[in-house]
């Protein structure tokens, strides 16, 4: 009896000091990518190549969700609005939303499913068919040629994607609300420039994208370097990053709001 | 894919992802009216400010002429001290009428200054002695039960 309850606390003080230990490992590696960087900066092309594949590639699945998503806000706020008669606060709604919250999460979200699981399966295949080990035998550095340019280039395509996700959807609750369901458009803008603070609501949605970009890069990376060199371990790896990168982005998400958006 | 090919596809994505900061930054955000051009500050004392916020706007006659800077409160006179940052190409006189009004039944506070007569002209970093408090409604509305009751015929 005894030796059941001491065993269940022993496995519980594993996981949890497992989990530290793999949380350090990761900021290690953060860490290394960060101080490796010189050369991705220097070669630029490195990362240009990367903003490629992780941000043009992108595009389509961030434009087509965000005008989707502004298009349900439009139906939706609109229709719960005008039960108290005050429709014309729908550019409001739809531009407070997607520029504070949704914007930056929805395409964080998708960005992780995108593109983070992409550079996660590269990284874990170029682990497990050991081209990383035949670079470190060329004394190439793989953290500096491999790892960092993609984190940079996830880093910077993130805030981009995000306020395109925001314009787009905008777009979109003008489309549903003016042009289709006939709020006023004058008021639709008006209100909305009236509301919407160029300092508290644009600034802090693009430093929230910049974190999710931070974050969900870091977690990529990290996830592809050490995932197990196997079939089985790739696809471990890459879903843990979709998940775990879901996670921090919406507990992250709770933690930057909770700063930004009280008091004021 | 050859080289320029990529390097066009990413100038493109950057290109447009910058042209959605300026769009959110401008149509959005309206960053050209809120950093305006020079500015006077005016102040005004009000008994009650109602739900009065900071960066409100300060309207004269529908249109806005400024937004409250700070709002503190005055611990001599038990009184809260607004200080507004007027746009300096507008003037008031010295016998200005500043109140606390609501824009529609549920909408956001603002201050209307109603102009006065008087041929001078307020200085920078004036007090405006003229206020009316914000309206408070359970006031109003005690006050209107108080005024029918009074009304009332006496048995």
């Amino acid at each position: 009896m005894l030796d059941a309850i001491l065993g269940s606390f022993a496995r519980l003080g594993f996981r949890v000091t497992s989990r530290i230990q793999r949380l350090g490992n990761a900021s290690r590696f953060l860490l290394a990518t960060l101080l490796g960087s010189g050369t991705a900066w220097r070669r630029f092309s490195l990362i240009v190549r990367e903003l490629y594949y992780s941000g043009v590639l992108s595009l389509i699945i961030i434009l087509v969700s965000g005008l989707f998503v502004g298009m349900v806000l439009g139906l939706q706020g609109y229709d719960t609005l005008q039960r108290y008669g005050s429709s014309s606060a729908l550019g409001v709604l739809v531009a407070l939303s997607l520029v504070r919250e949704l914007g930056p999460v929805v395409a964080a979200l998708l960005f992780a499913s995108r593109a983070g699981s992409a550079i996660t399966a590269e990284i874990g295949l170029m682990r497990a068919t050991e081209q990383l080990s035949a670079m470190e035998m060329m004394a190439v550095d793989p953290v500096a040629r491999v790892v960092a340019p993609r984190f940079w280039a996830g880093v910077i395509s993130m805030p981009l994607l995000a306020a395109l996700f925001s314009a787009i959807g905008i777009f979109g609750g003008y489309l549903i609300g003016v042009v289709l369901i006939g709020v006023d458009e004058g008021s639709f803008w008006s209100q909305m420039q009236a509301a919407v603070d160029f300092r508290l609501d644009i600034v802090n949605g693009f430093i929230k994208s910049f974190v999710f970009g931070v974050i969900v890069s870091w977690i990529a990376v990290f996830e592809g370097f050490h995932a197990a060199p196997s079939a089985e371990g790739v696809s471990a790896a890459t879903t843990r990053t979709v998940v775990t990168s879901a996670l921090a982005i919406l507990a992250a998400d709770f933690i930057l709001t909770a700063f930004m958006f009280t008091g004021a | 894919m050859k080289r320029t090919t990529l390097d066009l596809w990413v100038g493109f994505f950057v290109a447009i992802g910058l042209a959605a900061l300026v769009f959110l930054a401008l149509k959005v955000g309206n960053l050209t009216e809120s950093s305006h051009g020079p500015s006077y500050t005016l102040q005004a004392s009000f008994g009650n400010i109602g739900g009065l916020k900071v960066r409100a706007p300060v309207k004269s006659a529908g249109v806005v002429v400024g937004r409250v800077a700070s709002i503190r409160f005055d611990p001599q006179n038990y009184v809260a001290v607004v200080t507004m940052d007027m746009d300096a190409r507008y003037q008031f006189p010295v016998d200005t009428f500043a109140t606390i009004n609501t824009s529609g039944l549920l909408g956001e506070q603002y201050i209307g200054l109603e102009v006065g007569g008087d041929t001078e002209m307020l200085k920078p970093g004036a007090m405006i002695k003229k206020t009316q408090d914000a309206v408070v409604l359970e006031k109003l509305i005690s006050q209107f039960m108080y005024n029918k009751a009074s009304d009332a015929p006496s048995k």
